[in-house]
């Protein structure tokens, strides 16, 4: 069967180059990058190319770089390493799980959290974070672009509003690194998490900016690796990868690689709207990152179409899985002020830089017939079928 | 390797006994992690139908752990993360699409809410029953037609057939009576039981679990599940009160008085929710002869206590009336009529006195009628049709 798949905010594949880069690190320069024989001094050097490359990416100086386990591990890293109980946070409630359940975790610590209203699109309004701000609020966590609807965030406002107010700025930017371009001095953000395997490098590793001057407490505790910062052995071919996908992407946008997916995105977007009727895109009109589109099917299960399409060799995905692969609705879509039904009937569809033309062909060829054929037997839509009770 | 763990299942599986000829038709299987369930899996892909499995999340087993009176894990229950993993893991061994689909919402507001109330009005509720006709047979099968399933096949213990004189769809009695399941599955429509498979209906359950050894399941040995799956250890009362807790609801004063069949009160009860019609233990109430619940009066919250004598009725009334092997009943029908779930048909006559009510009649009086549970009515081995016991 043919398989497309169009869920890269999920995650995506480890290409070629990348692979090849970390290939050497497992057999041939496997060493400990803290040893100071030949066979550490080879992976150290390997580590601080990755780093450097990271840091051109994001606009950084490389020391400003501490390699993760992963967008997870960075994202709590920058909460729990700067947060005390006695601190106000200040964050969305369209934020990944791992700052949105990090926060509920600092609430039971007896920080106080608060979580500005985001409008239709999903966006923050920068008015209401200066009247959130108070005396103690320590940490503003706003993720630059969503997960779900790729919606950016007026990060560069919010950057500014947390420099005048002399506040962290932590920004999740693990679904807009690679995708848009990042500064952090533009955004003026103290720290800023990514992910690897979201650009194209493996899963299991990632990175945190930490801006010169910021002290975190770490959360592992052990050798005095990542500048003390991060404890624990080095993940060597994680980290080239990393490196060698950062190298990538910025070669990407010198190419106009965003531009094209950009158009694929666009295109289906538009044959999806203009085939399918009750449709519409969830954060339309915002800015948004070039992959990433959030459809709503009124009238379907979205959990059920995401099933049918996977069968027809289309991956996408709908909600969030919860342990036991169900889909809950969408918190991201339910804060955009989305009903229940509305929530569970949308779909993310998110390319990847090696989606051809054909794939989105595909798509389009399947998707409009799907959403029909659920249609037939939803007993909302279709009044005169006769379903039982 | 330890042929114990789950991860050397697939190595276990004897692939050529789970794929055989090819058969176009796609099939959806309502997988529980249970035997049954996934023992059903692998014989219909042996039997070379395109199999999809689904597993319903009705409710999260971990929503009222650690209140009060509840365990803090709960291992091994429907809906739990283990049997989740387990019917991925026969999914994967036997090489079908698997699927979790999200019914919790659904669950809540057909069959936990209707549980609470149902208590709570003194009636003693079969949860499974509206489970059946609300969740697995309604919503498991229009998902299973919307990704091109037309026909769900589960694991219950009972045989579906279409009777050509009749032109009905009928539902049977298994060949297994220790495991008859059709009590829990009277609410069947026509169309329901025409979408709807049982494969074990004419096997034994020794049979079943040959069947799954045979086919390398490390489940085949799995214990059957018996309980009430969102109510660990049977402790409704206990579930009670953690889920009005949860809902911020206060738990209703259900308190009364308890009375005697001649209507004399002998003192005051804890409250409705906890009596059942048959009870003997936890009257409160000492007197010379053993003394049961006959009656809950959920209006009053009197419950009415007497003497073994006075548990017998003749009659029942059965409200809410699904009939499977007739269209409608017009004259007085002679049946064999079930009124709870380990209760052997007894020989009745029943008859239609309302628009959705009849009237059953037993020969020799029966032991404990408990409104909210369901009558189901058999002729042989065909299931009549049913109703709620009002």
């Amino acid at each position: 069967m043919r398989r497309v798949y169009l869920d890269h905010n999920a995650t995506t594949p480890v290409v070629p180059e990348v692979l090849e880069a970390m290939r050497p690190y497992f057999f041939e320069h496997f060493g400990n990058a803290s040893s100071i024989h030949h066979h550490g001094q080879e992976t150290r050097a390997a580590v601080e190319r990755a780093r450097e490359s990271v840091a051109k990416l994001i606009g950084s100086r490389p020391a400003e770089v501490v390699f993760t386990s992963g967008g997870t591990e960075a994202d709590n890293l920058a909460i729990f390493g700067l947060v005390r109980p006695s601190d106000h946070v200040i964050t969305s409630p369209v934020e990944h799980h791992a700052v949105l359940n990090s926060c509920k975790h600092l609430e039971e610590q007896g920080s106080r959290v608060t979580y500005l209203p985001v409008d239709p699109a999903g966006r923050v309004n920068p008015d209401d974070l200066r009247g959130a701000l108070r005396a103690n609020t320590k940490l503003v966590s706003i993720m630059m672009a969503n997960n779900e609807t790729g919606v950016i965030q007026p990060v560069e406002e919010i950057g500014k509003i947390c420099r005048e107010a002399d506040i962290y700025f932590h920004s999740d930017a693990v679904q807009a690194a690679a995708k848009v371009p990042i500064r952090v001095e533009t955004i003026g953000c103290d720290l800023l998490s990514i992910s690897g395997h979201k650009m194209n490098a493996p899963q299991g590793v990632g990175a945190l900016y930490v801006r010169r001057g910021t002290t975190l407490e770490p959360m592992l505790f052990g050798g005095s690796h990542e500048r003390s910062r991060r404890a624990g052995t080095e993940n060597v071919p994680g980290i080239v990868g990393l490196g060698r996908a950062a190298e990538l992407a910025r070669r990407g946008f010198e190419q106009g690689e965003d531009h094209a997916v950009a158009a694929l995105r666009d295109r289906l977007e538009k044959a999806i709207l203009q085939q399918v009727e009750a449709v519409g895109v969830n954060g339309a009109g915002a800015p948004r990152v070039p992959n990433t589109t959030n459809i709503y099917f009124d009238y379907i299960e979205g959990e059920a179409l995401v099933i049918a399409l996977d069968l027809k060799g289309l991956a996408v995905s709908t909600g969030a899985a919860c342990s036991s692969g169900a889909i809950e609705p969408s918190h991201v879509l339910t804060a955009m002020g989305l009903g229940q039904d509305r929530a569970r009937a949308s779909l993310r569809f998110s390319l990847g830089k090696h989606n051809t033309a054909a794939d989105v062909d595909f798509a389009i060829e399947l998707v409009p017939r799907l959403v029909e054929k659920l249609r037939e037997l939803s007993p909302v839509y279709n009044k005169t079928s006769v379903v039982p009770s | 390797m330890d042929k114990f763990t789950d991860s050397s299942m697939s190595s276990f599986v004897d692939q050529d006994a789970v794929r055989g000829t090819r058969n176009s038709e796609t099939i959806a299987v309502a997988m529980s992690g249970g035997v049954d369930s996934s023992t059903v899996a692998a014989m219909l892909r042996a039997d070379g139908y395109e199999v999809i499995g689904l597993t319903m999340q009705l409710w999260n087993q971990r929503r009222l752990a650690g209140r009060p009176g509840m365990p803090e894990v709960v291992h091994g229950r429907c809906c739990s993360l283990d049997d989740v993993y387990d019917a991925r893991a026969v999914a994967e061994a036997i090489g079908i699409p698997y699927y979790v689909v999200n019914h919790e919402a659904r669950f809540e507001r057909d069959v936990v809410r209707p549980f609470v109330e149902q208590y709570l009005s003194g009636r003693t509720p079969i949860p499974c029953s509206l489970c059946n006709n609300h969740l697995k047979f309604d919503q498991l099968l229009r998902v299973a037609r919307q990704i091109g399933a037309a026909r769900v096949a589960t694991g219950h213990y009972a045989q579906v057939e279409f009777d050509r004189q009749r032109e009905r769809w009928l539902l049977k009695r298994p060949r297994d009576r220790s495991k008859d399941q059709t009590y829990f599955l009277f609410g069947l429509t026509q169309e329901q039981l025409s979408r709807t498979l049982f494969p074990l209906g004419n096997m034994t359950k020794p049979e079943v679990r040959a069947r799954a050894h045979g086919y390398g399941l490390a489940l085949a040995e799995k214990p059957d599940s018996q309980e009430i799956c969102f109510v660990p250890g049977g402790e409704y009362k206990n579930f009670l009160a953690a889920y009005l807790a949860e809902q911020g609801e206060t738990f209703p004063d259900t308190r009364g008085e308890l009375i005697t069949t001649d209507g004399r009160v002998l003192g005051e009860h804890g409250g409705i929710h906890n009596f059942t019609v048959g009870q003997r233990k936890g009257l409160g109430v000492a007197t010379g002869s053993p003394l049961y619940v006959v009656q809950i009066k959920g209006d009053t919250r009197q419950v009415v206590v007497g003497g073994q004598e006075n548990l017998y009725s003749e009659t029942l009334a059965v409200r809410q009336i699904n009939l499977i092997a007739f269209e409608d009943l017009t004259d007085s029908l002679k049946v064999r009529v079930k009124i709870r779930h380990r209760h052997e048909p007894a020989p009745a006559t029943i008859t239609k006195i309302g628009a959705d009510e009849i009237l059953v009649r037993f020969a020799e009086p029966q032991r404990a009628v408990t409104p909210g549970q369901a009558a189901v009515f058999y002729q042989d081995d065909v299931v009549v049709g049913g109703g709620w016991i009002s």
